[in-house]
């Protein structure tokens, strides 16, 4: 039986998002002029704009513009609102969710979106064929481990109730469902295109988003046109955004001081980070903005002297995280606890391990390790990795641990962590974990569950606490927004038996800074959307046009 | 004065090696080639008794407050480094590196291609062939992943990277030596001494290799800092010295994207090996002239 | 000739298939998985386990590598891993754009390091060739990354002369060559110098000069065709290493060659790319050297092709 909660709780919740209405309410900005042109520069190559299965940091956001997903966040912000979907009903148990969709939203190729195009897309990522490196966010739906290991044809707890309603049946309440309706992977494709194209659909793609694929030139430039059919009136503001490829951070940001480019997608280098901060004009144009990010130093359980809990908490004591932060021109807050502070569930009134670097000697001497300690600590090979790592390198020698750097290419850090004893110290800047969607839990299942702690996994510290992952699971059921509060509570607690146990050691969370160029409008948290990774090209404008 | 018959050359085995370092002395650029590879061989070796500082100690006042590295001053002489280091010392320490990669690794390299190439070019036929068969996909050897592979299976050392860059610098030594060497060995004079019974070996050691000398000079000397700049990439990809070991190369390399924000660092240990491969350049031209078969009794 | 091109053909398809063999090694022993890649980070144990056995990748070895072969052998060098599309169209996107730098630099490279060359032999031991020594050296030692922003800096942003950086027409290419050319042709320069020395002590050209003619004409007939031997092996190694793409030079300009395409897939394991690549550009060295011992019996008739 299925009870809506439309009538308490939740519709409470959902009014005071300004929802219910079936007009945008991610609504256009007023101030907003409407029209013209940007250019955003990126180092790496756009590998796909599929949305089954781009994962990288520049097509994330690209994606986010082409597609729409069931659910979305209201610009700048990590509230969740609905998206594709006019308004869902969540069943009293947790189980089951209801979407219904939006009519009249059609796809750049004409036709009109329908609930089987919802379920063609979600079956098409469960499908093994696919090779999606999102699969794994369904598995709470009824039905996913016969689809995911190609037994049965699409995944049997979603249902299409009729063209504008979908069903979806979870084998358990999932407090994060409503987040992986709004995760890239959920995203609309219609099923002719994918057909038509096949494996080259991530360099044709065809959604329902904001703009649409003008032209994609291999290795240069891709260029998104404003789709005129857009179901949210009033959105994208601008007729056109350019992405060029290959551009180095260094070389963007001269483009970006002669007038050539509106945004270098990487951010500003680390080189011309003072240059740029120390002039007020430019200083001005930049937003800074938190990121779901730490930084952190895993510490692998399995290979002594970490399997000591004690020697573990002595090199959280032994890092002087100031020292570091500065070592990157203050780029970074310090942090103390695995959520980054602009996470839901993170705890501000827990203080972490002080830096005490006599405290950290004794906790050594009482794990019998005063003698010195020879180990490895392995980091990525790009800037400013390696310099962070010798950083922490002479903070570990001041409490007599002697760390050998391993500077490597990422795969092979990876790699390493991957296997039980592979690392001993893994530096994870550069690799470090972003939030897939803002939610705690997140943080949790691939790095310090026991489902990471596989060999190939990212746990790189490999701790597994059976009790902890069973809290994790029941935190993860609360689905009720009423009880929200209690849920981040819970993973609070997580975490604090997390950093008793110290298999980390968290030492920053990276602050994003965005330059933009003189005519970029729009409100400064869409240039650090924490979603929208680094700017939500459907809500920004230029001012210069009429 | 030359024989209209055997024009250039005259045998190069008999006398001149005992006057050679004293002539090279008399030079004045050679002198100061010496010199110059005397103070770089003495700076590292004597690196820790010529400075306060040690290579990766990271000092807090080394830095501005907002992390930036301070230009050459009274206590830092040549400024210091992103973490706070003192750049004089690790130039100091990074020379060993750097000395050892530019000259041994740069060396073997050398002679391999050297071996290969006149080889090669000399005995054409078959030899030739697969000589430079081999030599060619030596050319297309994906090193880079090699070096990669090396990383991950190997503990990082600087006998992995002497060892990847002699495997994939000889190549074009080789190419450019089996050019010349066919070439040479073509003509007339060759042809002469083999018809007066010349066995190949002292056509090669006595005619063909000192008017190859040149050559290896240019190639070697030029192969310092080539192979210096290529210790970075490779120590970069994990196979070579890990941070904090200093060398030249890495040094430059870790900070080129600094150097208009802090172009001491690119500009000192760029310098370094300039210098370096100048010096034995001059030394090397000198030693040329005075080794060259067509310069006897001239000087 | 005949013979010989035919046998060189055959040598070079061994070449390939040794280059193929090697790369597919190498790339099979690295410790990084490329399965890990494509699957991402948050990905089931199982998810991978599926994904390597759809790409093939639990077979052994030979069995991996013969099918790369047999694909190879129609025309087929497969679908990246992380992009899905076909090599083939990636690299072929790449090629012209890598073809206009190897163009640009040759004639940079040849322009300026054989004038030098040719001006240090011919004024030996003056304080001109001294200086051009000293040059040569200066462009030899200078890393790559620095004087490429070097000239874009001083060029394109102080000067405005050309575009910071980009591709699409000649002013486009200027800087890009210049930056590459500027290592190079401090080679050339030493190179050229040290032939033309070696030349110029020649009886033929005394006898030239006591034949009566002019030193241009000694110098442009008589000498430099015969000093330039070493040179055409030379710039036969440089087609073949420019085809591979130069990513330092690729990046700091935005030129969209196939360098940054096998950087960046080298770091994401991105086999079907490196191995693609790796065959272009040995394909390239292979044709290269071809073309400069093809060339080198034309200048000096005495080497004869066997």
């Amino acid at each position: 039986m299925m009870k809506s909660y439309l009538a308490s709780t939740v519709a409470a919740a959902v009014l005071a998002l300004g929802l219910s209405s079936a007009s945008a309410q991610v609504a256009a900005d007023p101030a907003a002029k409407q029209g013209g042109s940007i250019t955003i520069t990126y180092k790496d190559d756009v590998a796909t704009l599929d949305p089954a299965i781009g994962y990288d940091w520049q097509n994330w956001s690209m994606i986010k513009s082409l597609f729409d997903g069931l659910m979305d966040y209201e610009p700048g912000t990590t509230n969740l609102v609905p998206d594709l979907a006019e308004s869902y009903d969540i069943s009293e148990d947790g189980q089951t969710f209801t979407f219904k969709l939006r009519k009249g939203v059609k796809f750049h190729n004409g036709r009109e979106m329908t609930a089987e195009d919802v379920k063609y897309s979600i079956d098409r990522v469960v499908n093994p064929e696919t090779q999606s490196p999102g699969q794994g966010f369904f598995a709470s739906i009824k039905g996913y481990d016969e689809a995911a290991e190609g037994k049965a044809e699409g995944v049997s707890g979603i249902t299409v109730v009729d063209p504008h309603t979908i069903k979806f049946e979870l084998t358990r309440p999932d407090a994060t469902f409503l987040h992986v309706m709004a995760i890239n992977f959920s995203h609309v494709v219609p099923k002719e295109e994918v057909e038509k194209h096949g494996a080259d659909f991530g360099k044709n793609p065809v959604g329902t988003g904001a703009f649409k694929l003008g032209e994609w030139t291999l290795g240069q430039r891709v260029v998104f046109e404003r789709n005129p059919d857009y179901w949210n009136k009033g959105l994208p503001h601008l007729d056109s955004i350019t992405f060029e490829i290959g551009q180095e951070p260094i070389v963007a940001l001269l483009r970006l001081q002669n007038g050539e480019i509106d945004i270098p997608g990487d951010g500003i280098p680390p080189a011309k980070f003072q240059e740029v901060m120390n002039d007020p004009e430019q200083k001005a144009r930049v937003v800074e903005g938190g990121q779901l990010h730490t930084g952190y130093l895993t510490m692998n359980v399995n290979i002594p002297p970490f399997d000591n809990v004690k020697v573990r908490q002595a090199v959280n004591m032994a890092i002087n995280k100031e020292r570091i932060v500065q070592l990157i021109n203050n780029r970074a807050v310090p942090a103390n606890q695995p959520l980054p502070f602009s996470m839901p569930g993170y705890d501000k009134d827990y203080k972490g391990y002080p830096y005490d670097v006599a405290k950290a000697k004794e906790l050594l001497a009482e794990a019998g390790l005063d003698g010195g300690i020879e180990t490895d600590l392995y980091v990525m090979n790009t800037d400013p990795n390696p310099r962070i790592a010798q950083g922490i390198q002479q903070d570990l020698a001041a409490i007599g641990i002697r760390a050998n750097i391993q500077a490597l290419a990422q795969a092979n850090v990876i790699a390493a962590g991957g296997e039980k004893e592979g690392a001993p110290m893994i530096w994870s800047g550069g690799m470090a974990w972003i939030a897939d969607f803002p939610d705690p839990s997140n943080f949790y299942g691939p790095i310090l569950g026991c489902g990471g702690a596989v060999p190939g996994g990212w746990n790189w510290s490999w701790y597994c606490n059976a009790d902890l992952d069973k809290k994790a699971q029941e935190a993860d059921s609360i689905v009720d927004p009423a009880r929200a509060e209690e849920r981040n509570k819970m993973w609070g607690e997580i975490y604090v038996k997390i950093m008793e146990d110290a298999p980390w050691a968290p030492i920053f969370s990276e602050q994003r800074f965005t330059l933009k160029s003189t005519r970029m409008g729009g409100a400064d948290n869409l240039y650090v959307d924490p979603v929208h990774i680094p700017v939500n090209y459907d809500h920004v404008y230029v001012n210069d046009v009429q | 004065m030359t024989n209209a018959i055997t024009p250039d050359i005259q045998p190069v085995a008999s006398r001149p090696r005992k006057g050679a370092f004293g002539k090279l002395l008399r030079r004045p650029l050679a002198l100061v080639g010496l010199a110059l590879i005397a103070i770089v061989v003495l700076g590292a070796a004597l690196a820790p008794y010529l400075t306060n500082f040690r290579p990766d100690e990271q000092i807090f006042d080394g830095l501005t407050l907002s992390g930036e590295p301070l230009p050459p001053n009274g206590t830092f002489w040549l400024g210091t480094d992103l973490l706070g280091r003192d750049l004089l010392t690790r130039i100091l320490y990074g020379a060993r590196t750097s000395l050892f990669i530019g000259i041994v690794a740069n060396g073997i390299a050398l002679v391999i291609g050297t071996l290969i190439g006149v080889i090669a070019g000399y005995y054409r036929g078959w030899i030739g062939s697969v000589l430079m068969r081999f030599t060619d996909l030596m050319m297309a050897f994906p090193a880079l992943l090699l070096a990669i592979c090396l990383a991950a299976v190997f503990q990082p050392s600087l006998w992995i990277v002497a060892l990847v860059i002699a495997l994939v610098n000889w190549v074009q030594t080789a190419r450019v030596m089996y050019t010349q060497t066919s070439s040479l060995a073509e003509r007339e004079f060759i042809d002469a001494e083999r018809t007066i019974g010349a066995g190949s070996a002292r056509i090669l050691f006595l005619h063909i290799l000192p008017h190859l000398v040149p050559t290896i000079i240019v190639w070697g000397t030029l192969g310092i800092s080539t192979t210096v700049l290529l210790e970075a990439t490779l120590s970069y990809l994990g196979i070579g010295v890990q941070p904090p070991t200093p060398s030249w190369g890495n040094i430059i390399f870790e900070n080129q994207t600094y150097f208009q924000a802090a172009p001491w660092l690119v500009f000192f240990p760029g310098a370094a090996i300039l210098a370096l491969a100048l010096a034995f350049n001059f030394v090397g031209d000198a030693l040329r002239d005075i080794l060259d078969p067509t310069q006897r009794g001239r000087s | 000739m005949i013979s010989y091109l035919g046998r060189r053909l055959i040598q070079s398809v061994l070449i390939l298939l040794g280059v193929s063999l090697i790369t597919f090694a190498l790339l099979y022993l690295l410790p990084a998985d490329p399965v890990r890649q494509i699957a991402g980070r948050s990905a089931t144990p199982a998810t991978v386990e599926s994904i390597r056995r759809q790409l093939g990748l639990d077979q052994p070895f030979l069995v991996q590598y013969g099918r790369y072969l047999l694909s190879l052998l129609q025309g087929d060098l497969g679908r990246s891993y992380i992009q899905r599309s076909e090599v083939s169209q990636l690299i072929v996107a790449r090629l012209p754009p890598t073809l206009l730098l190897m163009a640009g630099a040759i004639v940079f490279e040849l322009v300026i390091g054989l004038t030098m060359g040719l001006i240090a032999a011919v004024r030996r031991g003056t304080r001109t060739d001294q200086s051009l020594m000293v040059v040569s050296f200066v462009g030899v030692s200078a890393p790559q990354f620095v004087v490429g922003l070097l000239l874009l800096y001083a060029f394109a942003v102080k000067l405005g002369w050309f575009p910071i950086g980009g591709y699409g027409t000649f002013s486009h290419l200027v800087l890009p060559s210049l930056t590459v050319a500027v290592m190079s042709s401090g080679w050339y320069a030493r190179m050229m110098r040290s032939s033309m020395i070696d030349v110029l002590r020649q009886d033929y050209i005394r006898t030239a000069r006591a034949k009566g003619l002019g030193r241009t004409a000694v110098l442009l007939r008589h000498a430099l065709p015969n000093a330039i031997l070493p040179i055409i092996a030379m710039i036969g190694i440089d087609i073949g290493i420019l085809m591979g793409g130069i990513v330092v030079v690729e990046s700091v300009f935005g030129w969209p060659g196939i360098g940054q395409l096998v950087w960046q897939a080298i770091q994401r394991v991105d086999i079907p790319i490196i191995m693609g690549v790796t065959l272009v550009s040995a394909l390239a060295i292979v044709l290269g050297n071809l073309l400069a011992d093809i060339i080198a019996p034309l200048i000096d008739p005495r080497i004869k092709l066997r």
